[in-house]
């Protein structure tokens, strides 16, 4: 009898097993600390679909992934200026984003961008902002043009840090030059080249990470930043009692949204499709926000974000501040940008 | 009993095979790869097009101008002489430090010398990114080692030794990494090395330093040569200590070759990076070997 009673248990186990299972599988390849722990928890919890996490540090990296013929993957988030590539590219199923019921939580700037027209291949996720950040306290003033950076006083000369990649730091070399992004013209990218060239002596280190770490033992004082970094970088100085800001330069900063997009070969669609709804309720928006530092495309995710950030200026920027997104450059102005990248850092 | 030798043959031929195997699937194979994209031309978003192409090559030694023209340029070479520079420094100063403390492991009773390989190896236990992260707290502004400084009072607020973000950062990065690699085979030699042979060159009157440069050191030789290529060879394409410690402001081989394969998206240019770089390993292999042969002929002949 017992026995019987084991194996009917077992028998009832396995199809309940069965029926978990049967809601399958769901494969993302985010950025790395880039996917909050609660909204996979959540999402399992709600769907019953398993969710296997695989992470990487740059578009590029995943560019070359899928183009190497990486397969597996349902979702994966590639930054606006790259959605473009992976669209041209055929790396990436067409849907139709507006047919997600919680597609109408999507703020109105969203819904319509350069870089996915009609939102027929993405939805959107969190974005921010590339900027500088700095030290009032040790700078002795407020900056409010990318001049202090790219031609330091001198209480900043050999304590400027860079971003590694070249994207964001020529970005705002246009900026600072009134050039336009992505500039196919050899003379315009001179003047970009000198002026990185005339700011190398005052930069201590070229790095994309690490930036608070410099800014609070003031190894650096004006130093390339992420908005959603600096945010997490004030709140460390405000507690040691020094002073970090995030600038919004008069010339503008560089604005960057990631998107969730389903790859080509993609095996669990529907279950994506899923994923991409879910992320859009203004709740679980809120939840990846507070996880990374960044903001949301939603309207009516500020309720549920944690009121430090509901508040922050990094995160929200002000209305005067001028945001360009940056996009994909064409194969001859990328390969101008690498020889200037290059030549600065050889 | 003709077709023994035969059998002999095959066997030893399917003996070796999984050996040839893996040589051939993990080395050869990728290296092939790697060789075939030098040749190739790089596709705007990455990857390469099937058509031939020496540019990446022509690349190493000339610049093309913004404006399309070439000019021959030292500055990729600049980079290859700077990266054999560093891995130079990292290697002398392994041996430096190394070399005394195999002598000492070597020279303590034999129950112990394993304890003393042990805490040797116990570094590699960690991940080099963070043994690496850890020499920016001990090197960087209000570092360890400045932190006394500035308690004595000698360097004042603002003011920084500024070890960090150096070559001299990367030096340090790159000796303590590899110098496990330079310790263990020159131990190993040592260990070997029969001390009556230094006891009898004592009893000959010979200094301490005639007993060390014509006694231990030939006799250590094979460790010695083995050491400084271990560490001489990832010194030379290392890529996370420049990047950490050196602060990414001068390109090293390493960095270069990892640029061209993300940010520049140039795999050829790359591939053609990681082939010189190969090159020069194979040559500095080469001259071992002719070393390690010289050392054994004179053996022969004593």
């Amino acid at each position: 009898m017992k026995l019987k009673t084991t194996l009917l248990t077992s028998v009832a186990l396995t199809l309940a097993a069965g029926a978990v299972n049967a809601e399958g599988k769901l494969n993302i390849y985010n950025w790395t600390d880039y996917t909050s722990p609660e909204v996979i928890e959540k999402f399992e919890k709600e769907t019953g679909i398993d969710v296997t996490l695989d992470t990487y540090d740059t578009n590029e990296t995943l560019l070359a992934k899928l183009q190497a013929g990486a397969t597996g993957y349902d979702i994966i988030v590639p930054t606006s200026n790259f959605v473009p590539i992976f669209i041209s590219e055929g790396l990436v199923q067409e849907f139709d984003a507006a047919e997600l019921p919680n597609f109408k939580h999507v703020a109105e700037r969203w819904r319509e961008v350069d870089w996915d027209p009609g939102r027929k291949y993405s939805v959107p996720f969190t974005w921010g902002s590339a900027s500088i950040a700095y030290r009032p306290d040790l700078l002795g003033k407020t900056i409010d043009s990318y001049a202090d950076f790219f031609e330091p006083p001198e209480a900043a000369q050999g304590r400027i840090s860079v971003f590694k990649s070249p994207e964001e730091i020529v970005n705002q070399a246009h900026l600072y030059l009134g050039s336009p992004f992505c500039s196919e013209d050899p003379g315009e990218m001179q003047k970009v080249q000198d002026l990185l060239m005339a700011q190398k002596p005052y930069v201590l280190v070229y790095s994309s990470e690490g930036m608070n770490d410099r800014l609070l033992n003031g190894d650096v004082i004006i130093s390339d930043h992420w908005n959603g970094y600096a945010f997490k970088g004030r709140e460390l100085a405000e507690e040691q009692g020094k002073e970090l800001v995030y600038a919004y330069p008069k010339e503008g900063v560089i604005g960057w949204a990631d998107n969730l997009m389903i790859p080509a070969s993609a095996e669990n669609l529907e279950n994506a499709k899923t994923f991409m709804n879910f992320m859009m309720d203004p709740e679980n928006m809120a939840l990846q926000s507070n996880f990374t530092g960044y903001g949301g495309p939603i309207a009516g995710q500020a309720e549920f974000m944690d009121a430090s950030m509901r508040d922050a200026p990094e995160i929200n920027a002000p209305d005067d501040a001028k945001v360009v997104f940056s996009f994909a450059c064409s194969a001859k102005a990328q390969s101008l940008i690498d020889r200037v990248w290059t030549n600065v850092l050889r | 009993m003709a077709n023994l030798p035969e059998n002999a043959t095959l066997r030893r031929s399917l003996a070796l095979g999984p050996a040839v195997l893996i040589v051939g699937a993990f080395m050869l194979v990728p290296v092939a790869i790697m060789g075939v994209y030098s040749f190739l031309e790089a596709k705007s978003f990455g990857g390469v097009t099937w058509s031939f192409s020496g540019d990446a090559y022509v690349q190493l030694f000339y610049e093309r101008l913004l404006d399309d023209s070439l000019r021959l340029s030292s500055g990729y070479l600049i980079i290859i002489a700077r990266s054999f520079f560093l891995a130079l420094v990292a290697t002398v100063s392994c041996l430096i430090v190394g070399f005394p403390v195999a002598w000492f492991i070597a020279r303590r009773p034999l129950g112990q010398r394993n304890m003393w390989i042990l805490l040797i190896t116990i570094p590699f236990w960690t991940n080099q990114l963070v043994r690496t992260f850890a020499w920016i707290i001990i090197l960087g502004r209000n570092g360890v080692i400045e932190a006394p400084f500035r308690w004595a009072g000698l360097l004042g607020e603002g003011e920084t030794l500024g070890l960090m973000y150096s070559d001299f950062a990367i030096a340090v990065g790159l000796t303590y990494t590899f110098i496990p690699l330079m310790v263990l085979p020159i131990y190993a030699s040592l260990e070997k090395l029969d001390f009556s042979l230094v006891e009898a060159g004592a009893d000959l009157y010979s200094s301490r330093w005639e007993t060390f440069s014509r006694i231990v050191i030939p006799l250590s030789k094979p460790g010695i040569v083995a050491g400084c290529l271990l560490v001489f060879i990832p010194s030379l394409g290392a890529f996370i200590q420049p990047d950490l410690l050196g602060g990414g402001k001068k390109l090293m081989l390493g960095t270069l070759v990892q640029f061209q394969f993300s940010t520049a998206r140039n795999w050829p240019f790359g591939s053609a990076i990681a082939m010189i770089l190969l090159a020069f390993v194979i040559a500095f292999l080469m001259l071992y070997a002719r070393a390690a042969r010289g050392a054994k002929a004179m053996e022969m002949r004593r």
